[in-house]
């Protein structure tokens, strides 16, 4: 029982699929209204489409054409094939947070092993017991993007996280989002607010277990990094073959605050991670990189907006994308210096590595630039490994594949070599070679 | 014994042909030098022998102790002993040069059903080879000649040649991009090398590295083949007349 869900049928029917779904969503007080507000938004635009700038190469009417009904709540059985696939992600010394289907499962979450000044609570918990209306409105707040209102009306759990003022959480937080299902659809939405300067990483892996397949993934990350806080996050997604995954983080970084971002696709049949970026503190600091390792029919999209609101702040981008067989990959990403923020230092490389005839790659930087005194540069290319250098190494005793090997590793190192932590880096290396050694 | 045997061979490029039927037999424990004008397919040849892709023979063969060479992919001409140092050695971003060394070697010595390099033999092998040849150490920290002047890049190709142990060594114009002391050094390195297992191809411009580096035989390529063949007095003959009396007898 699908729902189709593009704006010509934004009558009945898509009601009744919030209808048929509020009863299982969490939320006392305010919070329906919120959903059903958040829903109108959604209904009103409709699935992204091609003709909408920021979605343009990645249309989702499309592409996916439907919503999937929600995801069942996990029962035992889908609790363990979950637990089993969580493991072979499991960041060493980090805190594992588990959602499974859409919902967390604190049996599979390292809960008693938090370090106290980190503060974890269900989405569902905060939306049931304990939010006030402004809380709740901001946990559940949306902007003019359709999938995000979608997320809003339909999330069904998710992580809210707090660090107090001056604390560091030294391990890092790992939120682990399991599928177990077919063709159904998971709404998970995370908060996370870090007080002035506190420090903390935190990993969001998108996984799938045994069986599961078809499913669709929508999730919103809200973070604010307060003034002098350091925020790393990093996002791999590695979803079942034909999964569909829409990610998108809304951060907002304080005065002298610093974001490092990182987002890795590597598996799933389309992908898309949005990342909305405001340095709204002067002398903030983004590094925001990633790679996509794209194979077989997947679609995967980078899509970075960063908005330099006031002066003096940096961003530095870096993204890397290989593409075999008939892949697709996009990158789009935006940088807007308004008028105030003098002194804006902002550079961006996309590069395209294309392994296949049928590769397909967009690089599309763009930058609106609205002050003057500004340093801003980017640039993109796309092409093929050289056969020089692949003939260098083969003359130098590397088979053809283990030369491609090396150079493509070389290719994404120059993006991963950005994470700072070594473990983090060292995790994030041994999920691209999983995926270079699965496509020899 | 005969390393190199190699018979009538034709080479096109996008159906142009550039070896013109060439002969060539190099034995274990001798150096040639092949000389010739630009454009007369020195490169070309030893790209074939190294088994670059591109180019089609379109006749004759190559042999390599007997097995035809031919057949064969690059690496596994690599491991039965064929080293090209090339003419323009690339630049490899993001794999540093030491990186790069251990793999390649490794690969090697794995065909060659020999156990790999413990990390301190490796680097102990590496830093003596490099030091007898100038090169920085953190030469070697730094991409695959990324960054490297033409002169540093020839003498990273001849580290390379030590560390592998190649069997035949084709040297394509080693001596260009090396200023003078460089050239003496690179040239001791060649010749430290020189044994009566491994057999050297010289391919040069120039009488001046032949100075050091003494052919047995010296060659003489002329749009794509040898027109003539004698000892190291040759080379002093075409340095002093130029190649002007061969061109019309190709
Ligand atoms: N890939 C190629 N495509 C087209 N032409 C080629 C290619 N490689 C070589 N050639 C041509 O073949 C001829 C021989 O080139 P080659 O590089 O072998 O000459 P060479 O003897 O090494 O010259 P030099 O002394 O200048 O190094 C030249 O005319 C060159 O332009
Ligand atoms: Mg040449």
């Amino acid at each position: 029982m699908k729902q189709v869900l593009a704006k010509a049928d934004a009558g009945c029917a898509t009601s009744n699929f919030l209808a048929a779904a509020l009863g299982r969503l969490p939320g006392a007080g305010l919070v329906p209204h919120i959903r059903a507000r958040a829903f109108e938004a959604y209904e009103r635009a409709g699935l992204p489409h091609r003709r909408m700038e920021v979605w343009r190469y990645t249309d989702l009417r499309a592409l996916i054409g439907e919503v999937l009904p929600l995801a069942p709540r996990p029962d035992a059985a889908a609790l363990a094939r979950a637990k089993a696939s969580v493991r072979r992600v499991a960041v060493d010394q980090a805190v594992k947070l588990v959602l499974v289907d859409g919902i967390f499962a604190p049996e599979l979450s390292d809960l008693g092993e938090l370090e106290n000044e980190l503060h974890v609570q269900s989405l569902r918990e905060l939306l049931e017991n304990s939010a006030t209306g402004a809380m709740a409105g901001l946990v559940l707040s949306t902007t003019d993007d359709a999938v995000i209102s979608l997320n809003a009306a339909m999330a069904s759990d998710g992580l809210v996280i707090s660090i107090a003022e001056g604390n560091t959480i030294r391990r890092p937080i790992q939120i682990v989002q399991v599928a177990t299902g077919s063709s159904v659809s998971a709404f998970t939405r995370s908060y996370l607010q870090l007080d002035k300067g506190a420090h903390a990483t935190v990993v969001q892996s998108f996984i799938s277990a045994e069986g599961a397949s078809g499913y669709q993934a929508n999730d919103v990350l809200i973070a604010l990094a307060g003034d002098e806080a350091s925020l790393s996050h990093i996002r791999v997604a590695a979803d079942a073959a034909d999964a569909v995954n829409i990610s998108s983080g809304i951060i907002a970084v304080g005065t002298k605050a610093k974001l490092d971002l990182f987002s890795m696709t590597c598996s799933g049949s389309i992908n898309r991670y949005q990342g909305f970026v405001t340095l709204g503190g002067e002398e903030s600091k983004l590094s925001a990189n990633g790679v996509n390792l794209i194979k077989d029919k997947l679609h995967a999209d980078t899509t970075i907006v960063v908005d330099h609101a006031v002066p003096h702040c940096t961003s530095r981008q870096k993204f890397r994308a290989v593409v075999d067989d008939c892949g697709r990959s996009v990158f789009q990403g935006r940088i807007v210096v308004r008028p105030v923020a003098q002194k804006t230092d902002a550079s961006l490389s996309t590069r395209a590595l294309l392994l296949s005839d049928q590769a397909e790659a967009d690089n599309k930087p763009q930058l609106e630039i609205s002050a003057d005194d500004v340093t801003c540069g980017h640039g993109a290319t796309s092409g093929a490994l050289d056969g020089n250098l692949v003939f260098y190494l083969r003359a130098r005793g590397l088979s053809e594949k283990d030369a491609q090997m090396l150079l493509i590793k070389a290719f994404i190192g120059e993006s991963i070599e950005e994470i700072f932590a070594d473990n983090l880096r060292d995790f994030v290396t041994a999920q691209a070679e999983h995926w270079l050694q699965e496509r020899q | 014994m005969t390393l190199l045997e190699i018979r009538d061979l034709h080479v096109g490029v996008d159906s142009r042909e550039i070896i013109r039927g060439l002969d060539l037999m190099v034995n274990a424990g001798e150096v040639h030098a092949i000389m010739g004008p630009n454009g007369s397919g020195k490169s070309t040849l030893s790209h074939v022998i190294a088994g670059k892709p591109g180019y089609e023979v379109t006749g004759g063969q190559i042999l390599f102790r007997g097995e035809d060479l031919l057949e064969m992919e690059p690496n596994e001409r690599a491991a039965k002993g064929v080293f090209l140092a090339f003419q323009y050695p690339v630049e490899i971003p993001g794999v540093t040069t030491m990186n790069f060394l251990r793999t390649a070697l490794n690969a090697q010595r794995k065909a060659r059903g020999r156990g790999e390099f413990s990390t301190p033999e490796f680097l102990k092998k590496v830093r003596e080879v490099a030091e007898s040849l100038n090169i920085p150490r953190d030469m070697l920290k730094r991409g695959v000649n990324v960054g490297f002047s033409g002169g540093e890049k020839k003498r990273n190709e001849i580290l390379q040649m030590a560390l592998f142990e190649p069997s035949l060594c084709i040297l394509d114009e080693i001596d260009s991009g090396l200023d003078i002391d460089a050239l003496r050094i690179v040239a001791s390195g060649i010749n430290g090398l020189r044994s009566p297992e491994r057999a050297m191809i010289v391919i040069t411009h120039y009488q001046r590295l032949l100075h050091y580096i003494v052919p047995d035989y010296v060659h003489v390529m002329s749009k794509g083949r040898v027109v003539k063949s004698g000892g190291k007095e040759l080379a002093l003959e075409l340095e002093a007349c130029g190649y002007g009396q061969f061109e019309t007898a190709a």
